[in-house]
């Protein structure tokens, strides 16, 4: 998600429109024709078939399955659990990359190296192994019950396999601009008598803010979608802790069909809308600090 | 770097005391959320010893999982790649109308649910799916059958090598294939001793990335395999049917294998960043 720096050197020789700017080098109509063949096949032609036998079921029955009790319940847990988490995430996720841009002292190559664990590890094995460790029979999950709560097969449990899921993106996206602040900035705050928290308030986070609320934003969009961390510690209460995406699994183990296919598009309705808002969170970050 | 100067400098940086409660911060988090886990696999797994680890991953079904997720990777990857070299060939290489539309849809597969990504291939394939009479009547099987599994993999491991490369093409230019071409290079030529060496790390970095994917995917193999024991249970759906069954040590014990791969893959992730940072692309993600 760079910037597309303009990377032919050649201008366009005639005004007016042409799909493709002059250039000398070969291959491209079959790479491009390759690519866009490709991409229908697998993605878009499956996708859109998906909403199109959504619109076959029709507006009324459409929202009769969206608003439901149960499935509106399992959009309010989803969405809500994974904005919980995506925040929580912002708050460590800074502190994490903080650490790792700013600070030199040992272990840090390692754990650099494995903050990417959440995208190495395969869902259903992070969903056994949080679990394990959160069930009140669980290293934490006792803790817990002696505190006199529990954490497994209740919403928490979801938050915390979210916090799991979306930890990288938020340590990935803010590393960069960390790692791009000007000392200068700081250095001017602190003569002109700034203490370390207002430079921090005041200078640094607002520098910062663009690509947290970017990773915030990834993370959100990724934790709604989630399905094998969450499944075995939500413990799938109907209306406590199920989560959109096993409401759409159960209705396709029943052969509904329609009702799987009008609540995953609604899904993807909801997670178009997050696409747009995150590419114009981007952009914005990007003029903001066009040099 | 900022790092030297801030140690030197207490006046920009923070105070020790605040120092160590940050790092400690930071490593606690982590421990709780990355080490605890890894350590869960592996402790559950080896908790009724070695002999009942070994019997779980020498169950035949296991054998077979292990044996299907190869596969299933053996072909998802290749096609991602080949699909990866020439997206990035015509995006980074030649400016074209639309350019920013393609790049948005290549990522669309990142920002749709794995479960979906399964339903879309049920929706057409299977047994009350568009095509699922026909298929029916000519003895095709794609839903809970191994090429549904393969379709699904496909899917959401889609983007990985694509924007991987991209960005690494884009800041390499056309400078260096314009210059072969002038001189005389066929298209083939030049991309094979020209932009082939440039990029491979950049590639084996995205095919490392899409190959823990697609082994590791769950959801949306789960919605189209059916979970037909031996036949078309990869390593992650027969974790979660021993889970199910109670049966711990065996489900550990196969997931144990799988976060193995993981540990494989960022250690190999890692060595390659460090070892050739300028040869993969900016953007790690």
């Amino acid at each position: 998600m760079t910037a597309a720096a303009s990377t032919t050197a050649t201008k366009p020789a005639r005004r007016g429109w042409a799909f493709l700017a002059p250039t000398i080098l070969p291959g491209f109509g079959t790479a491009f024709g390759f690519t866009l063949a490709y991409l229908c096949l697998i993605v878009l032609i499956p996708l859109g078939h998906m909403a199109l036998r959504a619109a076959d079921v029709g507006w009324d029955r459409f929202w009769a399955i969206t608003l439901a009790p149960r499935v509106l319940h399992a959009f309010f847990v989803s969405f809500g659990c994974a904005l919980a988490a995506a925040l929580i995430n912002a708050v460590f996720g800074l502190v994490v990359a903080w650490v790792l841009v700013r600070y030199r002292f040992p272990g840090r190559r390692l754990i650099d190296a494995m903050v990417d664990l959440p995208f190495a590890l395969p869902t259903s094995v992070a969903g056994i192994a949080l679990t394990a460790i959160y069930a009140p029979n669980g290293w934490i999950g006792a803790l817990a019950k002696a505190a006199g709560f529990k954490i497994a097969f209740t919403p928490l449990g979801i938050v915390i396999a979210l916090v799991f899921v979306g930890m990288p993106f938020i340590v990935r996206t803010v590393e960069p601009v960390l790692q791009d602040l000007d000392a200068e900035v700081e250095e001017a705050a602190a003569s002109l008598g700034a203490t370390r928290w207002q430079t921090f308030t005041k200078v640094l986070l607002p520098t910062i803010l663009p690509a947290l609320i970017t990773g915030v934003a990834l993370a959100f969009a990724r934790g709604v979608g989630e399905y094998g961390s969450v499944i075995f510690i939500a413990g799938n209460i109907p209306a406590v802790s199920e989560i959109v995406p096993l409401l759409i699994v159960a209705r396709l183990e029943q052969y509904d069909y329609a009702g799987a296919t009008v609540i995953a598009t609604a899904m993807m309705g909801v997670s178009f809308l997050m696409l747009l808002g995150i590419n114009f969170l981007q952009r914005w970050t990007r003029s903001r600090h066009a040099r | 770097m900022p790092a030297e100067p801030h140690s030197r400098r207490p006046a920009v940086g923070e105070g020790p005391m605040m120092r160590l409660a940050l790092i400690g911060l930071a490593i606690l988090f982590l421990a709780a959320f990355l080490a605890l886990p890894l350590v869960a696999v592996f402790s559950q797994a080896l908790a009724k010893g070695v002999g009942a680890f070994l019997k779980g991953l020498a169950d035949p079904d296991a054998l077979s999982a292990v044996r299907l997720t190869l596969t299933v990777a053996a072909i998802a990857v290749p096609l991602n790649l080949v699909f990866g070299v020439a997206a990035s060939w015509a995006i980074a290489k030649f400016n074209f109308r639309g350019k920013s539309l393609l790049l948005a849809l290549i990522d669309l597969p990142f920002s749709v649910s794995p479960v979906i990504s399964g339903l879309v291939y049920v929706l057409l394939f299977g047994l009350h799916g568009s095509f699922g009479p026909w298929l029916r009547d000519h003895g095709v099987q794609i839903i809970f059958a191994v090429p549904g599994v393969v379709m699904a993999t496909v899917f959401v491991t889609f983007p990985f090598v694509a924007r991987e490369l991209i960005p690494l093409m884009q800041e390499q230019g056309v400078e260096d294939e314009e210059a072969a071409i002038v001189l005389g290079a066929s298209g083939w030529q030049t991309f094979r001793l020209v932009t082939l060496p440039n990029i491979r790390w950049g590639l084996l970095y995205g095919v490392l990335l899409c190959n823990a994917r697609a082994m590791g995917e769950f959801g949306a193999v789960s919605v189209v395999s059916g979970h037909i024991r031996g036949k078309t249970n990869t390593m992650p759906l027969h974790v979660e049917i021993l889970y199910n069954e109670y049966n711990f040590v065996a489900a550990f014990a196969v997931a144990s294998l799988l976060a193995l791969l993981a540990l494989v893959t960022l250690a190999a992730k890692a060595a390659l960043e460090w070892r050739f940072a300028d040869q993969i692309a900016a953007a790690k993600r």
